[in-house]
């Protein structure tokens, strides 16, 4: 009897596990509710910072949600083993995430009630109505995958469907991207720049989910992940926060170049409050270069160290979406160039922001509808990596 | 004439009567809430010349015409629309102080109607720039993309609107040329309340209508003109 206690834990464990992710989707659904009822006024937004935390949370996800698929794709397309056996674990996270991400956004609109507009009257210029059509796209499309992978008559073709896949999550992410590159009169994005950025930030940000889920999985099953898998994922991880940072230095270089664009940089990186504080230490210090003396240091980089390293990833990635979505909006529109302009109306001030419990309550409402998507499917699908003795391929 | 034919006559007379005398008020309540049968062309284009040397400091005639045109509370709070507001600028290099009257600058090329996912956010025929409260699903897309920062959202439940225009919680709004009094042959609310007559109101495709004629004869500028979406507002002296 004793040997059946742990697993009687464990049950009750996961039960609770359930409730608290339900309760955290009610306490969403609570702030939604006030939200309808009373108007966005309950929010910190306004007519100067129209997007707040609810697009932090819900860029993160989407982003994550496309990155995640790394995984698969470097297993179908490219062929490597030790990814094969983790794209299923890839594909329901990226769903999961998108299901989080879209929830919130749609929720956050003023109007929620009418998302079904979105789908009757499309206009075929807006990026935004492109991207509706690109996160439908791309959640039939894991779906398929899935499918594909995990019904063995239909094995043949998880190939074609893991391209298709990698495919359409790059111009998902680039949509993500151009919906800040198109805004051509805000000096903080209306760059080219943007796209490969989020692809590249998804990179980073989608392994990071991976690896604390993955790791997560491992303990709860008492596995031990082949030091040599873990090795090399975690030299990927490295590789994509490099990669990462390499790429947001450079929107920043060039904006610094520029040299109107100076104002706004001096803002977002020198002395605009809270914005370089999040910045240079939530995003490059926790977010990018603790991770980094986690992964390489010789020593460090074992099991533990890279769950921390994929957390401190994550928190960077919220980090830098604030500063990028709210600093953004913060720093003041240049209405008449060569003028110092003030009004009524926020112009030629920075614009104030105390973001809400409301926005939060909104966020991690969609964070758990994706960890309870996560969890209710690991234990009654089979999800779990099934490595063989790992070979170098 | 048979009995069965004189019926059958009778029987079609009472049927037309009692059709036409179901149909008619309809027809009257229709063309009544569709007001002119004539759709609006884009043989016009409305416009607006701002004369900032005539735009007094510390006048807010135009502010206030519109907020009570259109039924807003007037509020300053970051949370509360404003169509229309008042810019004190300075130029940078020789202290040169202006003050101008900003609002939606009804661009030909609008990127808030390039955004928008729905359509809400159109450009009549005639160039006003208008949303559509039935479509506007709240996104804020559009707050994002306007250059001018010319629209606000609607944070709280309403009151008191004025039937001529409708807004909605949870919508975007901006300045609508005072489309309701345009469509009646008057001008907008901000023109016709300017003390000084610094807003000259008129269609811009009509070369010899007083704004086409001014514009030809007085430097006058587009606000971010370099973004290329020739605005339907100009303005002189900046």
């Amino acid at each position: 009897m004793a040997s059946h206690s742990p697993l009687r834990f464990k049950n009750r464990l996961f039960y609770a596990l359930l409730a608290a992710g339900g309760l955290v989707v009610l306490m969403g659904a609570y702030a939604v509710h006030l939200m309808e009822d009373q108007g966005h006024i309950i929010t910190g937004m306004n007519n100067q910072i129209v997007w707040g935390v609810p697009h932090v949370f819900a860029i993160f996800m989407i982003v994550a949600a496309s990155g995640v698929l790394n995984v698969a794709s470097i297993g179908s397309v490219f062929g490597k083993t030790i990814y094969k056996v983790r794209a299923p674990l890839a594909g329901l996270l990226s769903i999961a995430l998108l299901s989080g991400g879209l929830t919130v956004l749609m929720l956050d609109l003023g109007r929620p009630e009418r998302v079904i507009v979105a789908a009757t009257h499309y206009n075929i210029t807006s990026v935004f109505a492109w991207n509706v059509l690109l996160y439908t796209g791309m959640f039939s499309l894991v779906v398929i995958y899935l499918w594909t992978m995990m019904e063995r008559r239909m094995n043949p073709w998880s190939k074609p469907a893991g391209l298709a896949v990698f495919a359409w999550r790059f111009i998902l992410t680039t949509g993500t991207g151009l919906i800040f590159a198109f805004l051509t009169a805000r000096q903080a994005y209306g760059s080219a720049l943007l796209p490969p950025m989020f692809i590249v930030l998804s990179f980073a940000w989608g392994l990071a989910v991976f690896h604390v889920v993955q790791t997560v999985i491992y303990a709860w099953n008492e596995k031990t992940l082949d030091p040599a898998i873990l090795q090399r994922k975690k030299n990927l991880l490295g590789v994509f926060v490099i990669g990462s940072l390499y790429m947001v230095a450079t929107y920043h270089m060039t904006n610094l170049y520029f040299a109107h664009q100076t104002g706004f940089e001096r803002f977002i990186l020198l002395d605009g409050g809270v914005y370089p504080g999040l910045f240079w230490w939530g995003y490059i210090v926790f977010g990018n270069l603790l991770p980094l003396l986690l992964i390489y240091v010789p020593g460090l980089g074992k099991t533990r160290c890279v769950m921390a390293a994929s957390l401190l990833a994550i928190l960077g990635g919220f980090a830098l979406l604030y500063v990028f979505i709210i600093g953004g909006q913060a720093y003041p529109l240049n209405i008449f160039p060569g003028y110092q302009a003030s009004s009524s109306f926020g112009d030629g001030q920075i614009a104030a922001y105390q973001p809400s419990r409301y926005e939060f309550m909104l966020g991690f409402g969609g964070l758990a509808i994706a960890f309870i998507i996560t969890t209710v499917s690991v234990r009654v699908l089979n999800f779990m990596p099934q490595d063989k003795p790992y070979i170098a391929d | 004439m048979s009995d069965t034919n004189v019926q059958r006559r009778q029987f079609l007379k009472t049927s037309v009567g009692a059709a036409a005398v179901a149909i008619a008020p309809g027809m009257l309540l229709f063309d009544m809430a569709h007001g002119k049968s004539e759709a609006v062309s884009s043989k016009v284009r409305w416009g607006m010349l701002i004369d900032t040397a005539n735009c007094a400091d510390g006048c807010n005639d135009c502010v206030t015409a519109c907020n009570k045109e259109n039924g807003l509370s007037g509020g300053l709070s970051p949370t509360d629309s404003q169509w229309i507001r008042k810019v004190e600028l300075k130029d940078m290099r020789s202290g040169r102080e202006v003050s101008l009257p900003m609002m939606c600058q009804h661009c030909e090329h609008p990127p808030c109607v390039d955004v928008c996912p729905t359509g809400a956010s159109f450009k009549r025929a005639d160039g006003i720039v208008l949303v559509d409260k039935h479509i506007c699903i709240g996104c804020r897309y559009c707050m994002m993309a306007c250059p001018y920062k010319a629209r606000s959202f609607v944070h709280e439940p309403l009151h008191d609107q004025k039937p001529d225009v409708p807004r909605g919680k949870g919508t975007v709004e901006s300045c609508t040329m005072c489309v309701h009094r345009v469509d009646n042959g008057q001008q907008p609310a901000c023109a016709e309340a300017c003390p000084n007559k610094s807003i000259l109101f008129g269609n811009l495709n009509d070369p010899d209508s007083e704004i086409s004629r001014k514009i030809r004869t007085v430097a006058s500028t587009q606000v971010r003109a370099d973004l290329g979406l020739n605005t339907g507002i100009r303005y002189q002296g900046i």
